[in-house]
């Protein structure tokens, strides 16, 4: 019986890392990021990965352990602002980055994960992200030719999982995840909680465990806050 | 004289009608939560995957699995639903929202807008603001009238764009502009912030304009 269950990071990734490969990962600024697998691809020493994340972490937290290690050769992102050691490198030259705008990355990795090598959108027309791009008109309106997004290795964070791979999210911590669960030849999911079939009610399922190959418990992620903002109570 | 942060924000409240879904941007265009009129339902959308976007937590309330796309922490209504990123920007590209009001740095007179690059800086990315004011039905721009003394409004815009064409109503600190984005109407001046003047306006615009009766 094929089992997905690992008892930890490393473990999981064992076989599936490899020099210049392609590596998705899910998460939100720092909400719903795959932490302890991320540490367990930075402490391989696997170099020049092509990243694709919406965001590279900050400083030391996120994928910016792998920045400090020098691991990545590339990143496919949306926004990179909230992290100075990658500014340096980005300035250097060291690492590349392909801007890509949000809803296009997400849009990028549904559709790569669905079989679709290519889309038409709105977004970009008339900027440097449509540039050397074919655009074409439907309906009198003008969109830019998108390419679908597959990775060698997806990680991803889930809130619950089975032993099978189904998964659920939990609030934004959403975000990426689910589509990057698709989009890749293996997909490893770490999970606060992991029970057993039939302990998740089904039609609650988000990930259904056919997405989802290896897995493992990590009950302690560290859930950084990048912009704690509260209200005062009233009197 | 000028309208302060606050009076920009209270004027693009008034760009919201009742069940509207609406996106805010960061910096001004948040403050416009604060001036939702009383009995009037709007749901905030936040681009991360979030409708019914509530007020910041109280302190000891903070999740970290709950933010805005600003990475602040904040609160669930009644009414919220959350979604994974290619739903959210789903609503987004497909017209669903009812209205963007973000920040710009330049805004050109056919409402082309430039608010992600400044070339030889380092690029931060354009986030999802792309896909905003290439999708949603209505973008509102408010937006500081001048940056260190220059004239934000311009004919062409010298930094690379978020989108072109794009922009219908711009607010600023001294007026109100509607852009005919998708027509030859051009740029409008339709109001004038309370004390600002037409000269001022005038010394402080590049873009071409035409001035609405009655002003």
């Amino acid at each position: 019986m094929t089992n997905k269950v690992y008892p930890d990071a490393s473990t999981a990734l064992d076989g599936l890392l490899s020099d210049s490969m392609t590596l998705m990962s899910g998460g939100f600024g720092l909400c719903g990021i795959p932490e302890a697998l991320i540490a367990a691809v930075a402490s391989s020493g696997v170099k020049d990965l092509t990243v694709i994340s919406n965001n590279a972490g900050v400083d030391g937290i996120g994928l910016g352990v792998m920045l400090e290690t020098r691991q990545i050769g590339k990143m496919v992102s949306s926004y990179v602002g909230e992290n100075k050691l990658f500014a340096k490198q980005f300035l250097d030259g060291d690492i590349a980055v392909e801007f890509t705008p949000q809803g296009t990355l997400a849009e990028r990795i549904r559709a790569g994960g669905a079989g679709i090598p290519a889309f038409f959108t709105k977004t970009g027309v008339g900027t440097t992200v449509a540039e050397g791009k074919e655009v074409r008109e439907f309906d009198g309106a003008q969109y830019v030719m998108e390419r679908g997004l597959f990775a060698d290795v997806a990680i991803v964070h889930a809130w619950k999982g089975d032993t099978e791979g189904n998964l659920i999210y939990r609030k934004t911590a959403r975000n990426f995840n689910p589509m990057m669960a698709t989009a890749a030849r293996i997909t490893v999911a770490e999970v606060e909680e992991l029970v057993e079939p039939g302990e998740l009610d089904p039609d609650q399922i988000m990930t259904p465990g056919i997405f989802v190959d290896r897995i493992i418990h990590y009950p302690d992620a560290s859930k950084h806050i990048e912009q704690r903002t509260t209200r005062a109570r009233e009197a | 004289m000028a309208w302060t942060r606050d009076q920009m924000a209270a004027r693009a409240a008034m760009e919201l009608h009742d069940g509207f879904y609406v996106n805010l941007g960061i910096g001004i265009p948040t403050l416009v939560s604060n001036y939702i009129p009383e009995g009037m339902s709007v749901q905030l959308q936040s681009e991360n995957g979030m409708l019914g976007m509530g007020p910041f937590p109280y302190e000891g309330e903070e999740d970290a699995d709950l933010i805005n796309a600003g990475k602040q922490t904040v609160t669930e209504l009644p009414t919220t639903s959350f979604f994974s990123s290619a739903d959210s920007f789903a609503m987004i590209r497909g017209g669903h929202i009812n209205l963007s009001i973000l920040g710009a740095m330049q805004i050109a007179e056919n409402g082309d807008l430039a608010n992600w690059m400044i070339p030889g800086k380092m690029v931060k990315g354009m986030g999802g603001a792309m896909d905003l004011v290439a999708g949603v039905k209505r973008v509102v721009v408010v937006m500081e009238h001048t940056a260190k003394g220059k004239p934000k409004l311009l004919k062409k815009c010298t930094l690379p764009l978020t989108g072109a064409q794009v922009v219908d109503l711009v607010i600023t600190d001294l007026g109100v502009f509607e852009i005919d984005k998708a027509g030859s109407g051009g740029m409008t001046l339709v109001e004038l912030a309370e004390g600002a003047t037409l000269d001022q306006i005038a010394e402080n615009t590049e873009a071409t304009y035409s001035v609405a009766p009655g002003l």
